[in-house]
């Protein structure tokens, strides 16, 4: 069967490696489509919509070998684990019979970015239908061979069986075409009381390779004959190299090569570590001419909100006949932050032949190919780039940078495989940030305690510079030749990116949120894991505590108050029952408890957390005692993965939310390392935390890597308030600005 | 040349003197493990065992190492035949993206060889350089009191074989 399909497909030849093109394989689906006339059936669920091809996802050999095909790549979120049992349960096969191959443009369905908690909802649904309805085929062609109606035979095993004991194995049914068909809008699922597989905690598939040595990583390629690059990037935005007197570092041992492309410039060694010190050297003797000009960091929100604005109601309504009693009022700022990925960005390329392949760790894939293609002046058909893993990446970080750089410099080195590798102090400077932000609130209570009147401004950036095209990847834009950034966008909601998640889940009788997008990026921003959510939903859920104590309510009987949605309701009664939460409580002297909610994006995953935080007054140092959390994020596939997720959101966003802010002066970012951009510690860690997970069987998957990042800031917030009295609307939550709260 | 004893094998290294350790081990020995965090000593993700003790290897530079007994993950066991620490932290699922484990590991597991049964603070402060960045944190922690309890079986066993 490969061989059929194989041809049917646009073979590239190049240098040995067999590359499948997808788009244009897709090309030629669209000239087989169905006459015009006929009205368009509703399209497949998830990411079959764009890629609606059974064998672009499920493939059946004829000795019984079956390979899934995802267009979602693993970073750390348990993806690979969790589609391999979707498949593995909606097929009917043992799950360590399947071979999962992620992300790559040679192989696997466009699906943009592995990014938004996406994952699940798109490709872990179409895997889901793909399987359900392979299963189906399968079973229609053991009906006809054994002549049997469909409805007598089951599956089990990879096989299907017939009630007098015949069995009909996968790779014996499967034949020519079967599966080159086009999904089907409707599928038949198993009855989720049946599953097997999905529900389960099966163990991840990739830890056993990470904890014993195995080549996990990007990092970890070797290939032969491969040689070692280093970048040697501007000192800051913008800068321009004037003079570099590469004679000396050309002698330098191990040195195989000097590229200079305009700014771009980079070294290329035998070793890795000749790469480093010929990297330092050439740095050493770079002359650049800096035209950065940075904003002040001490006065942020005054200069983001006093940059040209494009302003936008993004929602409003009113209900005049609600009396307003009381008003108050309050601002909310958020410094830029760094995804700070523990490795830093690595690549891999070769050109052979006319093809450039990258190895990387981007989320997105095909775009990269576009972009790497665009600034190597090829078509995209020439390029090909496979995900590997990297370390945690958080959002946009320098993944994508780095493959371009791997791409441009092994241009220069045809046939050689060339490794990239970005230090330490080259990450934290270059990558893009999670956008500083700044919300203003202003809501009124009626008489009787409940609010009538609900504002909400929020100030941002755009949350995606994400490639797409050259000129959003570092090499392409310090080239001779550059390539312009792109206009930076809003993303629109209702997903949103600057207001993700600004407009109220709660039922307010009069309400306006209005996002002033501010084109202008004096920092280089992107998507950070949540985007805008993380600082909203800080500020919403802040300031929902400031009005329950305006109200003299105890703040979870005053969410439920304004919340009509059940399952938040039930996420929100969980977390405060497993918490123990008891209205007019009072904690231990020096701790405080508090408390938050959210509806990631107000449609995917819920999530109610509870923390307990103690506050040293003499130092104003914050610890989190404890957090419990409760997430519904549909139908669960695996529990632990879902709680390992959630777990690691609120470490996370507590590192965030009490330490992290990225520095600079009027030229260069100054945060380049762990100890000018320090992040949480073990002895900061909490004493517990606990996640309760709400499964809804048979319910569309939810999502569930960014749900957390909101509701864990807004409730450590809301328990440092609890603790000291004092309300703090900065982030970061620094033990000096509570000690100066507390000493105020 | 150099002479290296990585994980009970002597190795002959060509290797400039002053390249750090982590450099010799990923490229020149192709051992995985260790891992280019930071390259300054600030993370904790590159450390290894030398002598019983643990070391940060992106800055011990590979001339300090002659005659000395480097221990690697991979020197400890296998998936195959995994070390008491590395089923702990499988039995725990102990990671996520898993960069920063298993410099955590090796840690943990040069505090487990000097000190049996440490106590939740000898642990986290014993960890306290490392960082890890998917806030796996709670999971390293059980991993390392599991992998605790696990060495201790593991010293028990032979003499529970011989009980008849």
């Amino acid at each position: 069967m490969n061989a059929v399909v194989l041809n049917r497909r646009s073979v590239l030849a190049g240098s040995g490696a067999l590359i499948v093109s997808f788009s244009l394989r897709d090309a030629l689906a669209q000239d087989q489509g169905a006459p015009a006339a006929t009205p368009p059936p509703p399209p497949p669920p998830g990411s079959l919509k764009g890629a609606p091809y059974l064998d672009s996802w499920i493939r059946i050999d004829a000795d019984g070998a079956i390979t899934v095909f995802t267009g979602k790549a693993e970073i750390g979120q348990g993806f690979r684990t969790a589609c391999q049992q979707i498949a593995a349960e909606e097929l009917d096969v043992p799950f360590a019979s399947l071979k999962l191959v992620t992300a790559d443009t040679a192989r696997t369905a466009n699906e943009g970015y592995t990014s938004g908690s996406n994952s699940m909802k798109d490709s872990g649904t179409a895997v889901q239908h793909a399987a359900a309805q392979v299963r189906a085929l399968l079973i229609a062609e053991a009906a006809r061979r054994l002549a049997l109606p469909a409805d007598s035979l089951k599956t089990d095993n990879a096989a299907v069986m017939a009630p007098d004991g015949r069995r009909l194995g996968y790779g014996e049914l499967v034949a020519g075409e079967m599966l080159h068909v086009q999904a089907q809008a409707r599928s038949t699922l198993k009855d989720p009381a049946a599953y097997r597989v999905m529900g389960q905690s099966v163990p991840r598939v990739d830890i056993p390779a990470k904890v014993s040595g195995g080549a996990a990583y990007v990092q970890d390629m070797r290939l032969p004959g491969m040689l070692h690059a280093r970048v040697v990037r501007p000192p800051g935005y913008g800068a321009e190299l004037t003079a570099c007197d590469t004679s000396a570092v050309e002698k330098m041992p191990g040195v195989v090569k000097i590229v200079r492309d305009g700014n771009f410039l980079a070294v290329v060694a035998a070793k890795e570590y000749q790469a480093v010190k010929a990297m330092q050297a050439l740095s050493a003797t770079a002359q650049w001419r800096e035209t950065a000009k940075l904003p002040k960091q001490d006065n942020l929100p005054e200069m983001l909100t006093s940059l040209p604005a494009r302003d936008e109601i993004i929602f409003q309504q009113s209900n005049p006949s609600a009396a307003a009693a009381r008003t108050i009022e309050a601002t909310y700022t958020r410094p830029y932050q760094a995804h700070g990925s523990i490795g830093p960005s690595c690549a891999v390329a070769q050109l052979a032949g006319d093809t450039m392949t990258v190895w990387s760790h981007t989320q997105g894939v095909y775009p990269d190919r576009q972009g790497i293609a665009e600034m190597l002046r090829v078509p995209p058909a020439r390029v090909r780039v496979i995900h590997v893993e990297g370390s945690g990446c958080y959002g946009h970080n320098g993944a994508d940078d780095a493959a371009c750089d791997a791409a441009l410099i092994a241009r220069a080195l045809p046939g050689v495989p060339v490794r990239v590798q970005w230090m330490r102090e080259q990450e934290h400077a270059w990558e893009p940030f999670g956008p500083a932000m700044v919300t203003k609130m202003k809501a009124s209570l009626d008489s009787n305690g409940a609010i009538v009147d609900w504002s909400f401004d929020v100030w941002s950036n755009t949350h995606s510079t994400r490639p797409g095209g050259a000129g959003s990847m570092l090499a392409a834009q310090h080239m001779a030749q550059p390539f312009a950034q792109p206009a930076p966008r809003p993303i629109p909601q209702p997903e949103g990116g600057g207001d993700r998640n600004a407009i109220p889940i709660y039922k307010f009788p009069n309400a306006k949120v209005v996002h002033h997008f501010i084109p202008e990026m004096p920092l280089r921003v992107s998507a950070m894991r949540g985007l805008g959510a993380y600082h909203n939903v800080f500020s919403m859920e802040s300031f929902m505590d400031e009005l329950a104590m305006l109200a003299g309510a105890d703040p979870v009987e005053f969410r439920l108050k304004h919340l009509d949605d059940k399952r938040g309701r039930d996420a929100i009664e969980k977390a405060a029952r497993e918490f123990g939460w008891q209205k007019g409580h009072k904690a231990p002297p020096d701790r405080g408890y508090g408390f938050a909610f959210a509806r990631y994006k107000n449609l995917a995953a819920y999530c109610a957390i509870a923390s307990e935080v103690e506050v040293n007054r003499q130092t104003g140092r914050p610890r989190l005692v404890r957090a419990v959390a409760a997430v519904d994020s549909g139908q669960v596939v695996n529990p632990d993965g879902l709680i390992n997720q959630i777990e690691g959101a609120i470490v996370q966003s507590m590192s965030w939310t009490l330490y992290e802010s990225v520095g600079f002066d009027d030229k260069r970012i100054t945060s380049i390392d762990w100890q000018t951009y320090p992040i949480l510690r073990f002895d900061a860690v909490p004493e517990r935390v606990d996640v309760h997970v709400i499964n809804r069987p048979g319910q569309p998957f939810l999502g569930s890597g960014e749900t957390g990042q909101g509701p864990a800031a807004a409730s450590i917030a809301n328990a440092i308030a609890d603790a000291t009295g004092k309300r703090l609307r900065d982030l970061p939550l620094t033990r000096k600005r509570i000690k100066d709260a507390i000493d105020a | 040349m150099m002479k290296l004893n990585v994980n009970g094998s002597d190795r002959q290294v060509d290797a400039d003197p002053d390249t750090p350790l982590l450099y010799v081990l990923r490229n020149d020995l192709e051992l995985n493990a260790a891992k280019f965090g930071c390259g300054l000593g600030q993370c904790g993700s590159c450390t290894v065992i030398v002598d019983g003790k643990a070391v940060l290897s992106c800055v011990t530079p590979v001339v300090l190492l002659e005659g000395r007994k480097v221990t690697t993950l991979e020197g400890l066991g296998t998936i195959e035949a995994p070390a008491p620490i590395q089923r702990a932290f499988i039995e725990e699922q102990a990671a996520q993206c898993g960069y920063c484990i298993a410099g955590m590991m090796m840690r943990a597991q040069a505090l487990l060889q000097r000190n049996s049964k440490p106590t939740e603070a000898e642990i986290r402060a014993e960890l306290g350089l490392h960082l890890c960045r998917c806030g796996t944190h709670m999971r390293i922690l059980r991993a390392v009191h599991r992998a605790a309890k696990l060495m201790q079986t593991a010293d028990a066993s032979p003499a529970e074989r011989r009980t008849p």
